[in-house]
């Protein structure tokens, strides 16, 4: 008799490496993808949206703000949040990305380095997903270089007065709040921009072949008037903004194998039920080299973002840690999508399957929360001790 | 109002199911359990009834779940408690193992009579491993409650509950005094699923463990000894055959009514 087929994490008896809380999340996001994102998704993708109404179903589920603690947010593990971008991004990278941006940068920005007041004035319906967030640092021509950023926040009288421009900015278009790193005679400061405030505008990046089910904004802010407490008192260095990086990148981490193991079970199925000179491609050694190849990388991605959670969740994570991670789990899922595009032969091109839109988004996710480029150097520069950057 | 409901941990139906060699029942260590899919309608129902309703008196609504089973069954309790319920009620004991139906409603029934006789005990319609639906029917009897069964839709007004069974050919109204045990099937509603609120909060709900002897029940009431009925062999299904082909010439749409009336489907 056959075996019955076994999925590819469950080849490993993942499993068994969770908590029951931690399956509980993992489950309840996998009915939202299922019900909410699955049906809908390529469409969105064609179109080139994502309906901010999405926020309020996954406010209600408790994503938004999950990790945090008080003001309306769940207070969960961070391997149950990575989980949670796991499932998410299953469904695709723009729905991982919108709960990555308003949780962890938006949200965290916030709760990390803001005020009492600020905490109870966004947070809890920020959670709610009454209030979407976006988070402004990437600049035109300052990337991987943030330091070099040429928004200007200055005093005049009580107020501030912010003049710039940030680039590829996550949800800056729905947002209500715009969270915005700026100079100041202090140094890096973040400000708090209601998105209606006068000064300010919002430009939907148009024309990705990446990401397209999410919202890519430009931001200006051309004398934007801002009261003395729309700053966030905790912070007045570039830490403030890594700090939420780290946050973001670190659910990435799950999220990017998300999108892989999604590529690997269409690509099985697939393999399993297509027939070439009569005999389902499957039971070809071809075949099966990609299929247990791509397996290996998953469960090998799988138990890295496990490792590294455990640490966060112990408190003993550190940044040059996450960049292994994202590097890593980041790199393969590309290769992962892009294999299980040949398994699927011309079916592979289509919006039909999944494969090429998550090969698609991963190029993005290669890029954003710092480059593949960038997390090779600072893993150079823990093994060496020498900086090829700066 | 005051609500029990009777849930049940199930073999994951998805699972390659299979008896135990030893004793003939259904072989719960060798595939994962989980909360019967049929239940979680109850569920919903349950905590559709009371969110919102707070009594004449003001005192606030309970929802307590109650599974007879093994250690496991506890993920039962679990889930139902993460979706929203208050309480749960776990009653395990090595003698309850096969029991039959009329065993379990003798022990489900002395349970409610322990945690109080509610306004409404709900169920689903049946288990998905056993699938006998005779449960609901016996236990309203023992505990002497009106049986209102395989309800579409249930509202509670006053002392009265108002359920609506859908037939093949009509549809009908039913209603029965509280106290009343409602059996609701799999199209009264949608069953939510835990939010990460109702996930965290469950750690903190009371859960209680019956033995037998906490419910005053005889040991050799229940078990495989005090079935009445055994299962006398096993046998593998037969592999499944490979579809049949109809090829269009005309008649595609009438050959797709045969098929379907012949299986019954419509």
């Amino acid at each position: 008799m056959t075996p019955v087929p076994v999925g590819p994490l469950e080849l490993l008896g993942i499993d068994h490496l969770l908590s029951d809380e931690e399956r509980a999340v993992q489950q309840s996001v996998r009915r939202l993808v299922d019900d909410s994102i699955r049906p809908r998704i390529a469409q969105w993708y064609e179109d080139g949206t994502f309906p901010a109404e999405m926020a309020l179903t996954f406010g209600r589920l408790g994503l938004l703000g999950m990790h945090l603690e008080g003001y309306g947010c769940a207070g969960m593990s961070a391997v149950a949040y990575g989980l949670a971008c796991l499932e998410l991004e299953a469904g695709d990278t723009g729905a991982r990305s919108f709960v990555s941006v308003q949780g962890s940068l938006a949200m965290f920005a916030i709760h990390r380095w803001g005020s009492q007041e600020q905490k109870q004035q966004w947070l809890p319906r920020m959670a709610a997903g009454e209030l979407i967030g976006c988070f402004g640092l990437t600049e035109p021509d300052f990337g991987s270089d943030p330091a070099g950023m040429r928004t200007r926040a200055r005093r005049d009288g009580q107020d501030w007065v912010l003049d710039g421009t940030k680039m590829w900015i996550t949800n800056g278009s729905i947002a209500d709040v715009a969270v915005v790193w700026a100079g100041t005679d202090a140094g890096i400061q973040g400000f708090l921009v209601p998105t209606d405030n006068p000064g300010f505008t919002a430009n939907k990046i148009p024309g990705k072949l990446s990401l397209r089910a999410s919202v890519t904004s430009e931001l200006v802010l051309e004398g934007v008037r801002l009261p003395a407490d729309a700053v966030l008192p905790g912070i007045q260095s570039l830490r403030g903004p890594l700090s939420c990086l780290d946050e973001a990148r670190f659910g990435i981490v799950f999220g990017a194998l998300g999108a892989a193991r999604d590529c690997l079970e269409i690509a099985l199925d697939y393999s399993r039920s297509r027939e070439v000179f009569n005999r389902p491609i499957g039971g070809y050694q071809l075949t099966q080299q990609k299929l247990a190849d791509m397996t290996l990388e998953l469960q090998k991605g799988f138990l890295l973002a496990l490792h590294l959670g455990r640490l966060k969740d112990a408190g003993r994570l550190e940044p040059r840690q996450i960049s292994l991670g994202k590097l890593n789990n980041a790199r393969e899922a590309m290769a992962i999508a892009r294999q299980c595009r040949t398994i699927l032969g011309a079916n592979g091109i289509t919006l039909e399957y999944s494969v090429l839109r998550h090969a698609n988004n991963l190029e993005s996710v290669l890029t954003y929360e710092g480059t593949a480029e960038m997390h090779t150097l600072v893993i150079g520069q823990a093994l060496t001790g020498l900086s090829a950057f700066s | 109002m005051n609500i029990v409901i009777c849930i049940k941990y199930v073999p994951d139906a998805q699972a390659d199911l299979t008896f135990s060699e030893s004793d003939n029942t259904t072989d719960r260590l060798g595939v994962e359990g989980l909360l019967s899919e049929l239940d979680e309608y109850a569920i919903e129902a349950g905590l559709k009834l009371v969110e919102g309703a707070v009594g004449p008196d003001g005192a606030a609504s309970t929802v307590t779940v109650l599974t007879v089973g093994p250690d496991r069954a506890a993920d039962a309790i679990k889930k139902a408690l993460q979706m929203g319920a208050n309480a749960g009620v776990h009653v395990n004991d090595e003698a309850i193992h096969g029991s039959d139906a009329v065993a379990t409603s003798l022990i489900l029934a002395q349970a409610i009579k322990k945690i109080g006789i509610p306004d409404l005990v709900l169920t689903g319609m049946a288990s998905t491993d056993g699938a006998m639906g005779v449960v609901p029917a016996m236990l309203a009897e023992r505990l002497g409650l009106p049986q209102v069964t395989l309800a579409s839709e249930v509202t509670v007004e006053g002392e009265t509950v108002t359920i609506r069974r859908d037939g093949d050919l009509a549809s009908e109204t039913i209603t029965a005094s509280l106290p009343a045990l409602v059996s609701v099937t799999d199209q009264i509603n949608e069953p939510r699923y835990p939010s990460f609120k109702g996930i965290m909060a469950a750690k903190k709900k009371p859960v209680e463990t019956w033995s037998l002897a906490d419910l005053g029940v005889d040991a050799a009431l229940v078990g495989l000894g005090a079935a009445w009925t055994t299962v006398e062999s096993f046998a593998k299904r037969p592999p499944r055959v490979k579809g049949q082909i109809v090829t269009d010439e005309g008649e595609g749409g009438t050959r797709l009514a045969e098929f379907l009336t012949a299986q019954k489907f419509a």
